[in-house]
């Protein structure tokens, strides 16, 4: 589903950094991958270049078999099918929560008005928020933020989803709500790809989990691993820092 | 002892009523001293004659053409129909309200009054409020749309369009509007007029070289406006727009454009309110709005006091009305 091959990503300003250093890796269908490591790593450019939010420089990314790097692709198509969610919601404020997911789905996918809505009810029951469908979303809590966000991305009925820090701005007691609608989301056989600090939901549904440092992929493992005998000092350097 | 001091503090003013009773004063203070000024310099002031710049009526006498005798009266809605017949000639008048001067089978000579009626007309200054108002609005819309368009090109990618937009915004704020009015009016318009006179085309009136002028100098402004509105609502927006696979405009015109509008709103009436007042400056080309129309009044009747106040006063009522307006369209959009 996701081929990442020998990617490289520079930031030039304010100073020159290198955030991906010949990053590669694989997300088959229906994986779910958790992807951690310390601030600076480079995990949100590793995802944002998935959806070529930022443009790696060097290497090859290959989302269902299309070639995002190549100038020739319509990125949009490919944006349609990943679905991102961010850390800081990035609701659109001046849009009800049900206008919030179904302006994707009228203007991107082309669908009808009456469809969008039927769609959109289903999936805000879905995250457990339909009866704020009407609401601004600051009238809404954070975690109630996050998981309309979620809907959103879903109603372009994506074939990946992309989480980056979804539960980082929230309250400890919103966390939870959170991490359930995406537990569901995996169950259900979603190919995600998830930055997180989260080390329950890692252990609970990850099939691999992903330690990045300094722009480097460093290891590579199912949860358990990570959990018991990680190999390299600076994955349990990291990992006895937050656990 | 306690008693006495409630009661004082009961009975005189409070801090805040006694510093609004020291503003009146003083705009009293001020607008005395002003009349007892103009009474030390013998004005005499006539603002009884100043309704007759906005309203009047003119006594209009309807006489004959014919010499005859009057054939018929006939009232139709209010109004006579006169028929006037004589010498196998034959015509009719309308007189309306039917304030009559003659009977039936009254003989008349050409030019006799056969009726008269009051006719009310705008006067000169009520003239130069509707130019004023006419120009501000059309050269607003134009300056508007003007400055949406730069404004997104100013912070494009295209090194064209960018480099187009920031050259105009440049010149056209670095240089007096008086300056840019009178290019508008001598130099671009003198060739435009001449270019259609050769190819026997009628002329451009003055009025659009003025509308021009504030046109494309409020454009400049409301493109910077317009780009700051947009540059302030935060990037997540834009990457999350993207991200579900809008295209560029798509995103600007349903996700950013919306919100940007709201923090526009604000500092683009600021800019209209000066589009208002600057469209004063346009007297200098023949344009007959409110400035030059009070001018005009004020050399014909000799009251420069009452009428200088009043175009003043009329500046006001509209540059009011129109930040009304946008309290209201805030309001609206903030809901
Ligand atoms: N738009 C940008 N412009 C310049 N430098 C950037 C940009 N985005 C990221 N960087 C730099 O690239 C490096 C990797 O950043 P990235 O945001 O991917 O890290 P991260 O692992 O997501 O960290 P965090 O846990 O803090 O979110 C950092 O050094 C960061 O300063
Ligand atoms: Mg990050």
């Amino acid at each position: 589903m996701i081929d990442v091959k020998n990617v490289f990503k520079t930031f030039f300003v304010p100073h020159e950094v290198q955030a991906l250093h010949n990053v590669s890796y694989h997300v088959n269908s229906g994986e779910v991958v958790v992807v951690i490591g310390p601030s600076g790593s480079g995990k949100s450019t590793f995802l944002r270049c998935l959806n070529r939010l930022e443009r790696a420089e060097r290497g090859q990314i290959m989302i269902d078999g299309t070639d995002v790097l190549d100038p020739r692709t319509d990125i949009n198509k490919v944006r349609m099918e990943v679905g991102m969610v961010f850390q800081s919601f990035n609701l659109f404020p001046h849009l009800t929560v049900l206008e919030n997911v179904t302006v994707g789905q009228t203007s991107v996918r082309k669908r009808g008005k009456h469809e969008s809505i039927e769609n959109a009810m289903t999936l805000l029951n879905k995250v457990g928020i339909h009866e704020k469908a009407g609401n601004y979303p600051s009238q809404l809590s954070g975690g109630q933020q996050q998981r309309v966000a979620i809907a959103r991305a879903l109603a372009m009925d994506p074939k990946v989803m992309l989480f980056d820090e979804p539960t980082s701005a929230l309250d400890p007691e919103m966390v939870g709500e959170v991490l359930e609608v995406m537990k569901t989301l995996a169950r259900e056989g979603m190919t995600m790809v998830v930055v997180t600090h989260e080390m329950g939901f890692a252990r609970e549904v990850a099939d691999h989990v992903v330690f990045m440092d300094e722009g480097k992929i460093v290891e590579v493992g199912p949860p358990e691993h990570f959990f018991t005998n990680p190999t390299h000092d600076r994955t349990k350097l990291f990992l006895s820092q937050i656990l | 002892m306690n008693d006495i001091t409630q009661t004082l503090a009961r009975v005189l003013p409070s801090r805040n009523t006694l510093w609004m009773l020291v503003f009146f004063a003083g705009l009293f203070a001020l607008a005395y001293g002003f009349y007892v000024a103009t009474q030390q310099a013998n004005y005499i002031w006539h603002w009884n004659r100043i309704p007759r710049y906005f309203y009047y009526t003119d006594t209009i006498k309807v006489r004959t053409e014919i010499a005859g005798k009057v054939a018929s009266i006939t009232h139709k809605s209010g109004d006579a129909v006169v028929i006037v017949e004589g010498d196998g000639a034959s015509e009719f008048y309308t007189v309306p309200g039917a304030n009559l001067r003659v009977g039936e089978n009254e003989t008349l000579y050409m030019g006799d009054v056969i009726g008269t009626y009051d006719k009310g007309s705008l006067g000169l200054m009520a003239q130069g409020m509707l130019i004023t108002i006419e120009i501000s609005i059309i050269a607003i819309i134009f300056g508007i749309v003007l400055g949406l368009f730069t404004g997104l090109a100013r912070i494009s990618t295209n090194p064209c369009f960018k480099w187009t937009a920031i050259t105009y915004i440049e010149i056209i704020r670095g240089s007096p509007l008086l300056v840019q009015i009178l290019i508008w009016y001598y130099v671009i318009g003198t060739l435009v007029n001449n270019l259609l006179v050769t190819s026997g085309l009628p002329q451009i009136p003055e009025m659009w070289f003025g509308i021009a002028s504030l046109s494309i100098f409020a454009g400049a402004y409301v493109a910077e406006i317009v780009r700051a509105g947009i540059q302030s609502i935060h990037k997540g927006q834009s990457e999350a727009a993207r991200s579900l696979g809008m295209t560029k405009s798509m995103a600007m015109r349903k996700i950013i454009l919306p919100q940007a509008f709201r923090r526009i709103l604000p500092p683009l009436a600021g800019q209209f309110i000066s589009l208002i007042k600057d469209s004063s400056l346009l007297g200098v080309i023949a344009i007959r709005e409110l400035t030059k129309a009070t001018r005009e009044a004020v050399t014909t009747s000799l009251m420069p006091y009452e009428l200088y106040f009043v175009c003043g006063l009329m500046y006001l009522v509209v540059t009011f009305a129109l930040s009304m307006f946008v309290q209201y369209l805030e309001k609206r959009s903030v809901e």
